[in-house]
């Protein structure tokens, strides 16, 4: 059933991102101040806003799931956050590498939107043991809903006071001063911000269709398992 | 450490920022493939459950229809030696 339309929107996403690519490196003007070292701009930052708001719309899902009692937007939520994470890894390497070409550091503890993602991916790396350590299903997806919907209000309140803050040399993107971007890099970030959102969605997708697939073997399984009328009981093997 | 970072360091120039550019895409690669990969090989899994399953299905079909037929097979004995007396 979420199997429906992945064709269609991996096409998409995979002309998007080559679409994308290919502005950043044939039509975004390089960086007066960066030169060639802000080429990873277009990449790292669009991966910081996907993961953000990935984890933000994990709590959403964590919500719906707690109003409605319907599993299917528990499973949502858990691949909406695990998707996150992967985006969040990216960014944390990404981010480091960054640092080092134009600060010739790998990581400054002192910069407050580094810390605070750190704080944030950390926070949501601890959400697998958080959910695993709870056996009873019904009892794990609720609770991992209320870690979801807690996180997730977090994001944005991290967020804000992040931009409240003092930045020592971390660049605010879309700061009035000292941060805009011109009309042309502007378009290419958004490009860039366009495919990344949609690579998310796809792998969000992707993910379902599996778990979904997963979950009906499991099912045909116990079934299988069932004793037929008038032949003996059969338990066919799990296969791990 | 702070006093120490260069606020207004000058660009770095194409051959070494080329180096931190390509490494920061191909990492994004990486993962996408690892992700991708790791995802194929649960596909494969849940293929080769079903194929299984699909087999088990099989055999209990036939075992079914087996069973069926020596059900129905003492009842046409009993009809055969009916109609002979």
């Amino acid at each position: 059933m979420y199997g429906k339309g992945l064709r269609p929107l991996s096409i998409a996403t995979v002309a998007m991102l080559a679409l994308s690519l290919s502005l950043v490196f044939f039509y975004a003007p390089l960086d007066a101040d960066q030169g060639f070292i802000q080429k990873i701009f277009y990449l790292h930052v669009p991966l910081a806003i996907t993961a953000l708001v990935g984890f933000v719309v994990g709590g959403v899902f964590a919500i719906a799931h707690l109003r409605s009692g319907n599993r299917k937007w528990d499973a949502y939520s858990y691949v909406a956050i695990h998707m996150s994470v992967i985006f969040g890894v990216a960014v944390l390497i990404t981010g480091g590498i960054w640092a080092k070409a134009s600060w010739g550091h790998w990581w400054v503890w002192d910069e407050p939107t580094l810390v605070s993602f750190l704080i944030v991916f950390l926070m949501y790396a601890t959400y697998y043991p958080f959910r695993y350590a709870i056996e009873d299903p019904e009892r794990q997806a609720r609770y991992a809903s209320v870690f979801a919907i807690t996180a997730g209000a977090f994001v944005p309140l991290n967020f804000m006071a992040v931009r409240m803050a003092e930045s020592l040399v971390h660049p605010r993107t879309f700061a009035t001063a000292n941060g805009g971007l011109p009309g042309e890099m502007m378009f290419v970030f958004l490009c860039s911000l366009t495919a990344t959102a949609l690579l998310w969605i796809t792998l969000v997708k992707f993910e379902l269709t599996a778990k979904s697939a997963s979950g009906q073997v499991k099912r045909l399984r116990r079934a299988l398992d069932a004793p037929a009328p008038g032949a003996a009981s059969r338990i066919a093997p799990e296969v791990s | 450490m702070l006093d120490l970072l260069p606020i207004a360091a000058p660009a770095l120039p194409l051959d070494e920022a080329g180096k931190y550019v390509a490494g920061a895409y191909i990492v994004f690669l990486v993962l996408i493939v690892v992700y991708v990969a790791i995802m194929a090989a649960k596909l494969q899994r849940i293929e080769r459950e079903l194929r299984e399953l699909a087999g088990f299905a099989e055999q209990r079909k036939r075992d079914e229809e087996r069973a069926k037929s020596e059900e129905a097979a003492p009842g046409r004995e009993a009809e055969e030696v009916a109609s002979d007396v």
